[in-house]
């Protein structure tokens, strides 16, 4: 009797010791798990949830054919679509997107990711969705986002600072030149923005699929937006995921803005920037100063 | 006291102190740390390893009188390998960090070293001595912890500190320069970086029994077991067929 009482103590504490770390284990993942099915995106005031039915029904009807059932970027049209000209939908698993105000290498803001979706991807299959309500939108960022573990893990970074946009002057324009001379944007984008620089051709995503640097000559969006202040985000953040770099430490947040304007002047449409230019007489920089 | 609640308060009184030393365990310092030395080599000759066209960018071919040649196979006229990665793979349970600061550079349009091995956590910095604009992209896998970034390095570019949050050999490339590439080799606790003859000393190494691996960018992983005596020194050489 007390023989069988010990032996009986005994496995009770062994069960319990050895299960601990198993508990804490199985605790941490079905944690994980309710968190990313419960997954909120925040916009405005607006507040998008991962298992709301419109969500889940939005994406299975609009988005599912290109970005997969597990938001893999594997959908049944994933296959026909050939990079560099139509790039490969995204993973949303990976938790790498190109459009963000944060800086390279952290996650995007719900923002981010409204904008994105709101604004489609030029030169891409990715369509406009401003069709879409408000709160539709919201909710499908939250279902994006549900996609990642990252989501959960981390934080997004937190956005670039971008000073208030000054007057365009020549002597802005001027340094801007300058500026994509020094940092050499030229490198891949051609001394006059045509994507056709000396490394354009050798150009691979992180997937080690191809892609054409940005031709800024065509009249072509750029594909995170076509405002002073999304280019500027563009280049001080960089597209994550693409050879796109960040020039976050090399360009000074007030100089930057005359990069922005440098660019207007290589663009098809017509700006004061493109005066000041044609006034100017404006050369394309040199790739060997 | 009956014998059933001296033993029962045996057992709790034991269970308590194993957990509790477990949770410590990770502030106790290890004393007489010793050191695991060897020699890396290749049986066979070393591929031929192209020289590197590098005519997209002038500035690089200046920079390199005698072309540069690819270094994912880097052997010595002896066998010994070049760059081969060492650490402690199993046995180790509480490894010392690496708090030095290393560098990895871009030189010559090259990168320098070829493999710059650390620890989790180590602080590393990137920085360019060229005159020709780089970008520095490590591409990790993301679900290990580790994120991708991309910055770019124009010339007097300051340099960019970072560090790795889990064990991953981390590609890195430049887009600009397609030929640029290295590695991040992240390990936990003590590491060594074959030199040039393929011989390396992993330093701070508690006494105990361990697996020590060499990981090759080319070759992989192989293993060997090792026992460190309190201030002494192991002794593990690795050999990988040339293929
Ligand atoms: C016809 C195919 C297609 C459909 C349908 C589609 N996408 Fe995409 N999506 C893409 C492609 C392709 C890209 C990548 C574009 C690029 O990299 O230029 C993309 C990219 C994205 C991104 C990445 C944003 C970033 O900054 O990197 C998000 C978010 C996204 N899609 C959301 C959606 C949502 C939500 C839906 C459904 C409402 C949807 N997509 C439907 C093809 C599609
Ligand atoms: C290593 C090559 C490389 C360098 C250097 C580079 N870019 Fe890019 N850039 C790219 C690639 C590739 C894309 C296209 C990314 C995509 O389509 O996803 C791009 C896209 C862009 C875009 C369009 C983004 C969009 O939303 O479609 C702009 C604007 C841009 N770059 C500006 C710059 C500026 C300004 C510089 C210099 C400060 C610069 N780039 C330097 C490779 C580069």
């Amino acid at each position: 009797m007390r023989r069988n009482w010990m032996k009986w103590s005994l496995w009770v504490v062994a069960v319990v010791v050895l299960s601990l770390p198993v508990a804490s284990w199985a605790q941490l993942t079905t944690q994980d798990i309710a968190a990313r099915d419960n997954m909120e995106a925040h916009v405005g005031n607006l507040t998008g949830h991962a298992n709301s039915g419109q969500a889940k029904y939005d994406y299975r009807r609009y988005c599912v054919g290109c970005h997969g059932d597990l938001g893999d970027g594997n959908g049944e049209v994933a296959q026909w679509l050939d990079p560099p000209m139509w790039p490969k939908p995204r993973d949303f698993q990976l938790g790498i997107f190109k459009c963000r105000s944060t800086p390279t290498g952290t996650l995007p803001t719900d923002q981010d990711l409204y904008d994105a979706i709101s604004r489609g991807f030029d030169r891409s299959a990715m369509p406009i969705w401003n069709v879409f309500t408000k709160q539709q939108r919201v909710d499908l960022v939250a279902f994006v986002k549900h996609f990642s573990p990252r989501f959960v893990s981390e934080k997004p970074g937190t956005p670039i600072q971008i000073p208030p946009e000054p007057e365009v002057t020549a002597d802005r324009v001027k340094n801007g030149r300058e500026i994509f001379a020094r940092v050499q944007c030229w490198k891949c984008h051609g001394v006059t923005g045509q994507a056709n620089g000396p490394s354009a051709s050798t150009l691979q995503d992180d997937l080690g699929r191809p892609i054409a640097a940005f031709n800024f000559t065509e009249g072509a969006r750029p594909k995170c937006g076509s405002t002073d202040q999304d280019i500027y985000r563009i280049f001080m953040t960089g597209l994550d995921g693409t050879p796109m770099p960040s020039f976050a430490d090399n360009i000074k947040p007030d100089e930057a803005w005359d990069l922005v304007f440098y660019l207007r002047t290589l663009m098809a449409q017509p700006s004061k920037e493109k005066d000041i230019a044609r006034q100017l007489g404006l050369k394309p920089v040199s790739p060997n100063p | 006291m009956n014998r059933q609640q001296v033993f029962v308060s045996v057992l709790a009184i034991t269970v308590l102190v194993c957990c509790g030393s477990l949770l410590l365990n990770k502030t106790v310092s290890a004393a007489g740390e010793g050191k695991i030395t060897g020699t890396v080599k290749l049986d066979g000759e070393a591929p031929h390893m192209k020289p590197i066209d590098m005519s997209k960018d002038p500035y690089c071919v200046k920079a390199n009188p005698t072309p540069q040649k690819f270094q994912n196979v880097v052997a010595g006229s002896g066998g010994g390998l070049e760059n081969v990665v060492l650490y402690i793979s199993d046995g180790l349970s509480n490894p010392t960090e690496s708090t030095a600061v290393q560098v990895f550079d871009q030189k010559n349009c090259m990168y320098s070293p070829h493999v710059l091995a650390m620890d989790i956590g180590q602080t590393f910095k990137v920085q360019t001595s060229d005159q020709t604009a780089h970008n520095i992209h490590p591409n990790p896998n993301p679900m290990t912890g580790n994120i991708p970034w991309n910055q770019s390095q124009p010339p007097g570019a300051p340099p960019v500190e970072k560090s790795w949050k889990a064990t991953e050999f981390i590609e890195v490339k430049c887009n600009i320069h397609p030929w640029m590439h290295g590695w991040f080799a992240v390990v936990k606790g003590p590491y060594a970086v074959t030199d040039e003859n393929g011989n390396f000393t992993i330093q701070n190494v508690p006494p105990g029994s361990y697996t020590v691996s060499a990981w090759q960018e080319v070759y992989g992983t192989q293993t060997a077991k090792v026992t460190v005596a309190a201030g002494g020194s192991a002794k593990a050489d690795f050999t990988f067929k040339a293929k």
